[in-house]
């Protein structure tokens, strides 16, 4: 077969491109890279949540607040808000966020179509990142169900997301988070900083392109 | 303190006041300079256009004529960097040893102009009085090889009676670029033209610069374009004493 | 070997686009955003050194053991259900791409890569009887012009809205379109979403693949890679072998430096990552190509193999001076601006853009923002001297730049012999002075100079004749004056 000979080939064009003998094994060089720059948080829970909240702003996204227990009805407001009626949810959401008046549609592999027909979606959040102001969405076995956020289209068709975010997911930097989805790694991981967005036209910055054009944040305290 | 002075090839051929200048700000301070006669080229015209063995042997003369001085004086930014940046990798790729163990040795006593003044001799005032709206333009090299940073507007500023004025897109290249000028004239001239445009933006009297290979360039599309600004290596403001005392290009 | 063209190619494509106001303007804009939100959210990292440094250590270190990390990818990502194929060039990819995309779709929907700009995949496809539809607004936008892109993160930042307008009115047929890019975006969302929900089959390229794991990750803003890298059922990447990174975590230091450099973004809007194929979730088949097309020949240069560092940010773009000038058109080439100056030509293996590395006034702005830390200007400056050692012997020998080249040489290795030229110089220059009492007209080779700029002609002495003067006499020495 032609690809086991063009494989065979570049490994070993690689392998003699490469030729000098090395002094390291892989790993043990790895291990050894530098890594000087910013790992760890330098700030407190509540100001990474204040600094959180403003690079979302930045971007666009709506920021909420609401106390531990209170999800429910911070959900419900926030949905009035939007007029939002068909909201589409992972199977795996914590049903206690679920405010009575509305009538939500549970993801039992709907199709692209169906998941078209809704309004808007809401789940759960994997990671937040401050600095950045990113969500990390992942829907890993592990994961506490106020941490999912459903297979990838979920959170893709519909022009409205609503994302849920426990204060205890929040951490300042990129590298924290990553280390948060280390034991997730094989999953699907998404990163969302804002709604989707162009500048391909004239640089000016449109938001919403493809994905869903309106994201709300509600931090959980 | 001996400095030996590298003049460099074109500042020795097109601008000799330059040196001038330079010998007599280091003389003012108390130096003695030295002219190595035998110096010509670094060899960074035939290193940057592709010439690399042309090169080389530019290269080992330079070690050899400058290899008893302990201070090394270029007031050229551009040259020093062909040293710093090129020299070392030329050695090497060369194979000769002790070449390249004369390659180390002399690095460190090699400096730009305002590098010599500020960082080696530790002087920011050279005592100069030069009276006229000047605007800095930092070259690519004093900016991005050197690291020369402040140092220039250091010294400029402290120079009597001068008015300096910032330059807008300071990090932006002139479009000399050696042979580059002449293998992509056009883009050479439309970059040229930009900074043109902010250096008449200033207002300024007189643009100066630690490379008279940008000055050059410049001076070519001033001189053009009849404007009325003029161009003045730094070593010039930095000899100059106000008045009278002010060299004169057509003395040389 | 074909003859080299030293230098012919891009000063004369530059020629008619620095005359083109509208485009200067656009390229200038659309730069000067960028490089103004660059700079800003560059600036509020103190770490932004080390970070660059890291990124730097893990590129070189990944080329380094790149053989080992390419079967490790291969292994994991076979085992989480994807597929991997192996392509030594482009013809070898497009016939892999063509196979797996026939039987199943005639249209396939695309994720903008540089990638498959690079092996021609578009015009293979049609070729094939498969259209390709770009889903990235900028690249649907080149597309439907049937033009080039221009920027490896803006394709199209040529084109203006009015420009933009004219074209979707056209092809979308909508003819009561405004110009505003609110109303142009939202046509192109409309136009594309049918698009999205009905293709069987999408193509993507990938910014980084994961040896650890087998994943692939992909940055985009629009939203149309996830639609392409969720709904069709089947899904084919294509990467070209320098992708990989060693680990996930490898990914946090990537992540970090590529979307300030690219677009000015704290992060852009969305990332995914996926291994294989997730059962429930996103395509049920996936196919990854994994494209050699000369990269192992880079590999081999130990002192250009750092090309093969570059993530495509495009920052050396936004940066380069020259490219501000011209636009990426100036290039001839998928790969613009500083990086395309030093990667085109090596992808060509150096016997096509040879005018490229000297496409650059060696400033250095390009190293100065790259993330990774290419050092662009030595690179080109090494392909310059590839340029001139591939030269045939006759043009080695008697060229006139060779030649002019030998002689300089041979001024420079005597100092009498440098005299005397100086003195020549001064009695030849003559000739060429002007009215105005400069030179403002010079021959051959030099006439670029004197096409916009004048010359000051040689003084009457020299620094070293003014020196040797002064040190005859002594008293003028002591007294520091000139004569």
């Amino acid at each position: 077969m032609n690809d086991a000979i063009a494989r065979t080939e570049i490994l070993a064009r690689i392998r003699s491109a490469n030729a000098k003998p090395k002094t390291m094994s892989a790993v043990d060089d790895w291990k050894a890279l530098p890594r000087q720059y910013r790992q760890q948080s330098t700030r407190d829970l509540a100001s990474c949540i204040s600094l959180l909240e403003d690079r979302l702003r930045d971007y666009g996204a709506g920021v909420h607040r609401s106390a531990r227990g209170q999800v429910s009805a911070g959900i419900a407001a926030i949905l009035r808000q939007r007029n939002s009626r068909q909201v589409l949810v992972p199977a795996e959401i914590d049903r206690r966020w679920l405010p009575q008046q509305f009538a939500f549609v549970t993801d039992t592999d709907l199709s692209h179509g169906e998941l078209d027909a809704c309004d808007g979606v809401l789940t759960g959040c994997s990671v937040a990142i401050a600095m950045t102001g990113t969500l990390g969405l992942c829907h890993a076995d592990g994961l506490a169900p106020e941490q999912r956020a459903g297979r990838r289209a979920l959170t893709l068709v519909p022009d409205y997301h609503l994302c849920v975010v426990e204060s205890s997911s929040v951490v300042e930097t990129v590298p924290q988070a990553f280390e948060a989805l280390e034991p997730y790694k094989g999953q699907p991981v998404t990163f969302i900083s804002g709604p989707s967005a162009t500048a391909d036209i004239e640089m000016t910055r449109i938001q919403g392109v493809h994905g869903p054009r309106v994201l709300d944040v509600l931090i959980v305290d | 303190m001996r400095i030996a002075l590298f003049i460099t090839c074109y500042n020795d051929t097109l601008f000799p006041e330059t040196g001038i200048a330079v010998v007599r700000v280091l003389e003012r301070l108390g130096h003695t300079v030295d002219f190595p006669a035998a110096q010509t080229c670094c060899g960074q015209m035939h290193y940057n256009t592709g010439y690399q063995a042309e090169a080389l042997p530019l290269v080992r003369r330079f070690v050899e004529v400058f290899r008893e001085h302990d201070v090394i004086c270029v007031p050229s930014s551009s040259c020093v960097a062909m040293i710093r940046e090129h020299y070392a990798k030329i050695a090497v790729a060369s194979g000769d040893l002790r070449l390249q163990a004369d390659v180390t040795t002399l690095l460190p006593r090699v400096y730009e102009f305002t590098e010599l003044l500020v960082h080696r001799l530790n002087v920011d005032d050279v005592g100069a009085t030069y009276p006229h709206r000047v605007t800095y333009h930092a070259s690519c090299h004093s900016l991005r090889s050197l690291h020369l940073g402040d140092v220039p507007l250091r010294l400029l500023g402290k120079v009597r009676g001068i008015e300096l004025v910032p330059l807008q897109k300071l990090d932006q290249c002139c479009g000399f670029g050696g042979t580059f000028a002449i293998k992509n004239a056009d883009v050479s001239g439309a970059m040229l033209e930009d900074k043109l445009h902010c250096i008449e933006n200033t207002q300024a009297e007189v643009c100066t610069a630690c490379d008279n290979s940008c000055l050059m360039h410049l001076q070519g599309a001033i001189h053009r374009q009849r404007k009325a600004v003029r161009t003045e290596h730094i070593a010039h403001i930095l000899a100059s004493e106000g008045g009278s005392a002010e060299p004169r290009k057509d003395t040389v | 070997m074909a003859a080299p063209n030293s230098a012919a190619d891009f000063p004369s494509a530059a020629l008619p686009l620095l005359r083109n106001v509208q485009l200067r303007d656009n390229v200038r804009h659309a730069t000067d955003v960028i490089q103004r939100k660059r700079s800003r959210v560059v600036g509020e990292m103190p770490d932004w050194e080390m970070l660059r440094d890291s990124a730097q250590r893990i590129r070189e270190h990944t080329m380094e053991y790149l053989a080992d990390y390419l079967e490790q990818f291969e292994q994991n990502c076979t085992a989480a259900g994807g597929q991997v194929h192996w392509a030594r060039n482009a013809e070898e990819a497009n016939r892999i791409v063509i196979k797996l995309a026939q039987n199943a779709t005639a249209s396939v929907i695309k994720i903008k890569s540089m990638t498959t700009e690079e092996i021609g995949l578009n015009r293979a496809l049609e070729a094939a009887g498969i259209q390709p539809v770009e889903t990235d607004l900028a690249e649907l936008i080149v597309q439907q012009s049937h033009d080039r892109p221009s920027h490896i993160v803006v394709p199209a930042l040529h084109i203006n809205r009015h420009q933009v307008r004219d074209l979707f009115a056209r092809t979308m047929n909508l003819t009561q379109l405004t110009d505003r890019a609110e109303d142009l975006t939202e046509a192109a969302r409309a136009y594309l979403r049918q698009k999205f929900l009905q293709t069987p089959v999408a193509i993507s390229g990938a910014n980084f693949l994961v040896a650890e794991t087998g994943g692939v990750c992909i940055v985009e803003s629009e939203g149309n890679g996830r639609m392409c890298l969720t709904l069709p059922r089947t899904l084919i990447a294509i990467a070209g072998i320098d992708k990989v990174v060693p680990r996930f975590r490898d990914l946090e230091v990537m992540l970090q430096i590529l979307p300030r450099s690219a677009t000015g973004e704290r992060m852009n809007p969305y990332n995914s990552i996926w291994t294989g194929v997730h059962p429930g979730d996103g395509p049920q088949e996936f196919h990854i190509v994994l494209l050699d097309n000369r990269r192992t020949e880079i590999l081999r240069d130990a002192d250009a193999r750092e090309t093969l560092h570059c993530i495509r940010c495009g920052a050396c773009q936004n940066a380069c001076p020259v490219y501000l000038q011209t636009g990426g058109h100036a290039y001839n080439s998928v790969y613009a601006g500083p990086i395309g100056a030093i990667l085109t030509p090596q992808l060509a293996l150096m016997r096509e853009g040879q005018s490229l590395p000297y496409a650059s006034s060696l400033c250095g702005a390009c190293y100065e923002v790259c993330p990774v830390k290419i050092n662009i200007p030595e690179v080109l400056i090494h392909l310059r001297g590839r340029i001139v050692q591939q030269q045939p012997q006759l043009q080695r020998t008697f060229g006139l730049e060779a030649i002019a080249m030998r002689f300089a040489q041979w001024l420079f290795l005597s100092e009498a012999r440098l005299r005397l030229a100086q003195w020549i110089g001064r009695m030849a220059q003559k000739l060429f002075i002007g009215n105005s009492g400069w030179i403002e007209k010079l021959p051959g080779m030099l006439g670029g100079w004197t096409r916009t700029r004048d010359l000051r002609p040689m003084p009457p002495q020299s620094f070293r004749a003014w020196f040797e003067k002064r040190s005859e006499s002594s008293t003028v020495r002591n007294q520091g004056k000139y004569e």
